[in-house]
């Protein structure tokens, strides 16, 4: 079972809770990134007093992008990598080509998926049940796939069928403001339907600010055994080796 | 109105009827659509098990959760499943509806059967009524249908086959009673309103407060969204079979372990009075002062009659 992995615990890390078993569903916007949340995660994840293995599944940035970033808040992913508890899916070249296609020669989101469940069956038995996928981020996910939303959705499902079955956490970063003008904007609400936790980036109403970046809403609609659809509002201010998360009007 | 629901679905199909059916549909801003489907689900489930139901058995088609989540919620609110596999089946719809994991196995179980093809339509219908034969035999005893996510369903195939399969089921002459869950806001108008025109009954779960254009909140109105969250309108249209509709609301409240539904409350009434700044003076009127106010004669008001009087002197 995945928790903080011994470390202090901040706001964010209060309103998720624990990750086993949840799909965590992460939105942004050009005006606030929430990819420090993905870090976050990500470094949460790799903890040393956790047993979790990464499976990061990349449509937005190199390997190397990731480790410079995680360098710098304390975790060596080139080091978890040789250690076999992080994978990397560098998925930046890849391009939808036709589904029959896919299915014959084995290549794809269906070959990815593919590839992730064993991935995971072949892991020794202690590690199976604590296992994380990432995905940054389902946008360019929808872009690589020709714009086929249906196909992004199903690899979404499978995805969440581990959560399930395996007790894996899933987590997916996608900008919401892609999709604001679009009359029925059907990736991100079907993402939130299905998300356990939501958890939004959003600017300031009041506009930029030096000590604050922005605001996080986290929904966390409970893992039916808990409370349920515990709503948490904080703000957060992104600095160069952390974040730091703070209700509004508490920094003096 | 959430146990007049229930009881429908209980009561089941008249001779010569159509089967009931429910349609449950909720958005975004207020997405206890499947809390609300669970709800029924389990008191379906123990009507089923007392004997108190039309149907002696339920087909539950499940896209949304694997059949274990089932299994498990049914525990949980007091069902009696140690002999589930007489009065429950469910085609799992959830665990590889593409058959993307050949090759790897998956869980089974004796309440549970696998679809690994969810874009045939026609299979999951002779599926579904196999499989409710299978529960209450082929002679005159029915069963009720279960389908939680039509949404998840018009993925994989046409709204049209969808609807056939829908209107199929109602029709069966073993089918008691029939409920879906639906996201309105993943549809176009169309689409939803195909499905409602399939029910007898449609329960809407409708946000509290509207902000803005009713679709999504922002944090600027965070405090009311905090407050009224885990809350929501339930919005009831049973049609009748004279052809009337009967129109009835209620508050549903999604706590820990389970779903409440009440009257409508005032709770909005305070909510609204919680914005009106307080002052020295009063910004509304009492009951006296506002009877007071309409038994004032204004000035040049009711003249008509006076005119006319001075006209006609």
């Amino acid at each position: 079972m995945e928790d903080n992995g011994g470390a202090p615990s901040n706001l964010l890390d209060d309103a998720v809770g624990a990750l086993a078993g949840r799909f965590v569903a992460v939105e942004d916007s050009v005006e606030t990134s929430a990819a420090f949340v993905l870090h976050h995660l990500l470094k949460r994840a790799l903890s040393p007093l956790s047993p979790t293995v990464v499976l990061f599944v990349s449509f937005a940035h190199p390997f190397s992008h990731y480790d410079r970033i995680l360098r710098k808040l304390g975790c060596n992913l080139a080091a978890q990598r040789d250690n076999k508890r992080f994978f990397f899916f560098d998925m930046l070249m890849w391009e939808y080509q036709d589904r029959d296609e896919e299915k014959t020669r084995g290549d794809g989101l269906v070959a990815l998926y593919g590839e992730i469940q064993k991935l995971i069956s072949d892991l020794p038995e202690e590690r199976k049940n604590s296992v994380t996928i990432m995905i940054d981020d389902v946008s360019l996910m929808e872009v690589a796939a020709k714009g086929s939303t249906n196909l992004v959705l199903d690899f979404l499902h499978y995805c969440h069928t581990l959560t399930s079955e395996l007790g894996c956490s899933l987590v997916a970063l996608n900008h919401g403001d892609i999709y604001s003008s679009t009359e029925r904007p059907t990736l991100i609400l079907q993402m939130e339907y299905l998300a356990g936790i939501l958890i939004k980036a959003e600017p300031l109403a009041t506009g930029l600010a030096k000590d604050v970046h922005g605001q996080l809403t986290v929904l966390n609609r409970g893992d039916g055994q808990g409370s349920r659809y515990k709503l948490c509002n904080f703000h957060f201010k992104v600095k160069e080796n952390n974040v730091e998360y703070f209700f509004p009007g508490s920094r003096s | 109105m959430a146990d007049s629901i229930c009881r429908a679905l209980r009561d089941g199909a008249l001779e010569g009827e159509h089967a009931p059916a429910l349609t449950i549909k909720d958005n975004i801003a207020s997405p206890f659509g499947f809390d609300v489907f669970s709800h029924v689900l389990s008191q379906l489930s123990s009507n089923i098990l007392a004997g108190k139901s039309q149907s002696r058995g339920l087909v539950l088609v499940a896209f949304r959760r694997s059949p274990s989540f089932y299994v498990d919620f049914l525990k949980r609110k007091g069902v009696d499943i140690s002999s589930s596999h007489k009065w429950i089946q469910i085609l799992d719809c959830y665990s590889d509806p593409l058959g993307w994991k050949d090759g790897f196995s998956l869980e089974t179980s004796n309440v549970a059967s696998s679809c690994k093809n969810v874009k045939d339509v026609h299979k999951l219908l002779s599926t579904i009524i196999e499989l409710g034969q299978g529960l209450v035999g082929q002679g005159k005893v029915r069963f009720s249908a279960a389908i939680d996510s039509v949404s998840e369903m018009v993925r994989h195939a046409s709204v049209s086959s969808v609807s056939g399969l829908l209107s199929n089921l109602r029709s069966h002459d073993q089918v008691s009673s029939i409920f879906w869950l639906l996201h309105s806001d993943l549809h176009e108008d169309r689409v939803t309103a195909a499905f409602e025109y399939l029910s007898t009954m449609v329960a809407s779960v409708e946000p509290l407060n509207q902000f803005g254009n009713g679709q999504r909140s922002n944090m600027n109105t965070f405090p009311l969204l905090e407050q009224s969250f885990a809350k929501g309108k339930f919005h009831v249209r049973f049609k009748r079979r004279n052809g009337r509709v009967r129109v009835a609301c209620e508050e549903v409240r999604v706590e820990q372990s389970d779903v409440n539904f009440t009257s409508v409350s005032s709770d909005n009434g305070m909510i609204n009075e919680g914005l009106i700044p307080k002052v020295q003076f009063n910004l509304q009127l009492s009951e006296k002062e506002r009877i007071d106010r309409a038994n004032v004669v204004l000035p040049f008001e009711h003249q008509g009659q006076m005119l006319a009087k001075l006209w006609t002197d």
